[in-house]
């Protein structure tokens, strides 16, 4: 069994951004597993540009995003064990990992969960109809196209307007598949302004609001979906079904962080983002273990990824290093408007510089205020047009403010009133 | 014309008063951000392509490129027929050049990957 400080799983953005700050922070061995043959997780297949304007002052595409965070790596000398996928985790943070030269178990001072997430498959919708072939994740699709050269389809349906969906409605009308509507049941989109308007309307693609899937058919192959409308309960309305005939549908309804290594070392997970509750220094509920990037909660922006890696990586070195995080803190509630908040709690002894949260809206809001109170008191207040749950909303709490927070029993996180 | 704006969510239905080449008035527009959107996008509308190429004897099939810059919109799709048929063979960096002059538009697609 070899020892290492910090072991590290996953080598997409998280896993690279946390090895480069566990390093800086002066880590002595830390270690990098990824199943992939390369690093960049996601980002591999993430061909389209928009990644990296807040971190490089620049639009990059996702695997130029991620050949920076893997230069930085590498000239920093992170090792990494790549086609290696990690099988097991124990609570006192024995890591088992699987490759070609069979199981290989290292006892880690610190971990960092940063495996990413997978996409919400078919089976979690429901819909009726046969199990035929040509039904795709979008991301599944991606892969496809972007890495493997080969297009899935030729005429497309895609359920769910997550950028995902836009990006390759986009992607397999240029490469010469009709894209025949993108259904979405909600009566807004999760997508980017610019994803709708540069991937779809571009190219004369319908947007369906309000409206879903609700039938497949097809024997071997898929000739056709059945699309309706839905209320405001989200029930199709029987009377507005039209067929629509396609060989693929695309599915692109929702991430899930991906946790089954982290239940198994005792994480307790969140049931609001699928991912572990951790405090303001990205610990989980067991001690010397971190998270963060999409296994935390799904993120739209890769750049609050590494950043917010680049911190959890820092603080397992200093775990790994002898510096113990004080326990417990002040709860960050949820309030009106937020469906969730991450860090769950924030204990001011632990916090070193500022604090962001991170926070998802429960709606649609036009002409409020995000506001953040420690107990009833407003410590932070921000106009805003608009706020939608699909972009992630980010406040910075400064280590002044913070100071203030010791009397606090709670701290809220709410949408008021503009 | 009418437009809506890429900027954030709120997604303004701008309505684009043009003769020519100029923007002569953006109606509908919550703020500066979006007039000058309005100005480029009714007057040139330019778009960064990427898509892929074949990948010979590499790690995997496909090669991702981009335009070096960003293309007028109306040349999307004649830029990908001139990539159809273009094959690479590694080592790629990024920043190769993949095909120049594409499309007639002087600009270049290059790799956005390094495949040793
Ligand atoms: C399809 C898609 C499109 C996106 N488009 C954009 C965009 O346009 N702009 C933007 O800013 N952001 C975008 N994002 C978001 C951004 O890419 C992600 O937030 C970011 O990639 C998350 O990084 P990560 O390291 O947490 O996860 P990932 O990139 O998923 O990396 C996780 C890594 O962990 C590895 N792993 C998992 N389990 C194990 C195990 N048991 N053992 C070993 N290794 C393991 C995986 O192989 C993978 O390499 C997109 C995300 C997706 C999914």
């Amino acid at each position: 069994m070899k020892a290492v400080d910090v072991v590290i799983i996953g080598g997409g953005p998280a896993g690279l951004a946390a090895a480069i700050g566990a390093k800086n922070a002066g880590a002595g061995s830390i270690l990098v597993i990824e199943r992939d043959s390369r690093l960049g997780g996601i980002l591999n297949q993430c061909i389209h540009n928009g990644f990296g304007l807040h971190t490089f002052n620049e639009e990059l595409t996702g695997s130029e995003y991620s050949a920076r965070y893997e230069a930085m790596a590498r000239d920093l000398g992170v090792p990494v064990l790549l086609n290696s996928m990690v099988v097991d985790i124990t609570p006192d943070r024995r890591v088992f990992a699987v490759n070609e030269r069979g199981v290989q178990e290292l006892q880690a001072k610190a971990v960092v969960l940063a495996m990413g997430c997978r996409e919400r498959p078919r089976g979690s919708l429901n819909i009726a109809g046969s199990r035929t072939a040509g039904i795709f994740t979008a991301g599944t699709a991606q892969k496809f196209v972007n890495i493997d050269g080969w297009m899935p389809g030729r005429e497309v349906v895609v359920l769910g307007s997550g950028d995902i969906g836009l990006i390759m409605a986009r992607r397999m009308t240029l490469e010469g598949a009709s894209v025949k509507a993108v259904a979405e049941v909600m009566p807004y989109s999760g997508g980017l302004k610019r994803n709708i308007v540069q991937c779809l309307d571009d190219f004369g693609i319908p947007l369906l609001l309000s409206h879903t899937v609700i039938e497949i058919f097809g024997k071997d192959r898929l000739s056709g979906v059945a699309i309706a409308e839905v209320d405001e309960s989200r029930k199709p309305i029987e009377k507005t079904r039209r067929l629509v005939p396609c060989d693929t549908l695309l599915l692109s309804v929702g991430l899930i962080p991906e946790n089954e290594l982290s239940k198994m070392a005792g994480v307790k997970l969140s049931p609001a983002t699928g991912g572990p509750y951790v405090n303001e220094s990205f610990q989980t509920s067991v001690e010397g273990i971190f998270a963060c990037g999409n296994v935390l909660h799904v993120h739209d922006l890769v750049d609050f990824v590494s950043e917010e890696s680049e911190i959890a990586g820092a603080n397992a070195a200093g775990y790994a290093m002898g510096r113990g995080l004080s326990g417990g803190g002040i709860p960050v509630i949820a309030g009106n408007g937020v469906r969730y908040c991450v860090p769950w709690h924030i204990n001011p002894d632990n916090v070193i510089d500022k604090i962001s949260l991170r926070f998802r809206v429960t709606g649609v809001y036009r002409n409020s205020r995000v506001s953040v109170r420690f107990d009833d008191n407003q410590v932070f207040g921000r106009k805003s047009m608009i706020l939608t749950p699909g972009e992630m909303e980010s406040v910075t709490l400064k280590k002044e403010t913070i100071a203030k927070l010791a009397s606090a029993k709670k701290i809220t996180v709410s949408v008021e009133e503009g | 014309m009418t437009i809506i704006c890429i900027n954030c969510p709120i997604g303004c239905r701008m309505d684009v008063e043009v003769e020519g080449q100029t923007v002569i008035s953006v109606k509908g527009n919550n703020c500066a951000r979006g007039k000058s959107y309005a100005q480029v996008e009714c007057v040139n509308p330019t778009r960064t392509l990427t898509s892929t190429v074949r990948l010979v004897d590499g790690p995997m099939e496909a090669l991702s490129v981009k335009t070096s810059r960003p293309v007028p919109k109306t040349k999307l799709r004649q830029c990908i027929r001139e990539l159809k048929g273009v094959e690479v063979k590694p080592p790629v960096k990024i920043g190769d050049v993949i095909a120049r002059n594409i499309a007639g538009t002087g600009i270049d697609m290059v790799s956005t990957k390094d495949i040793p």
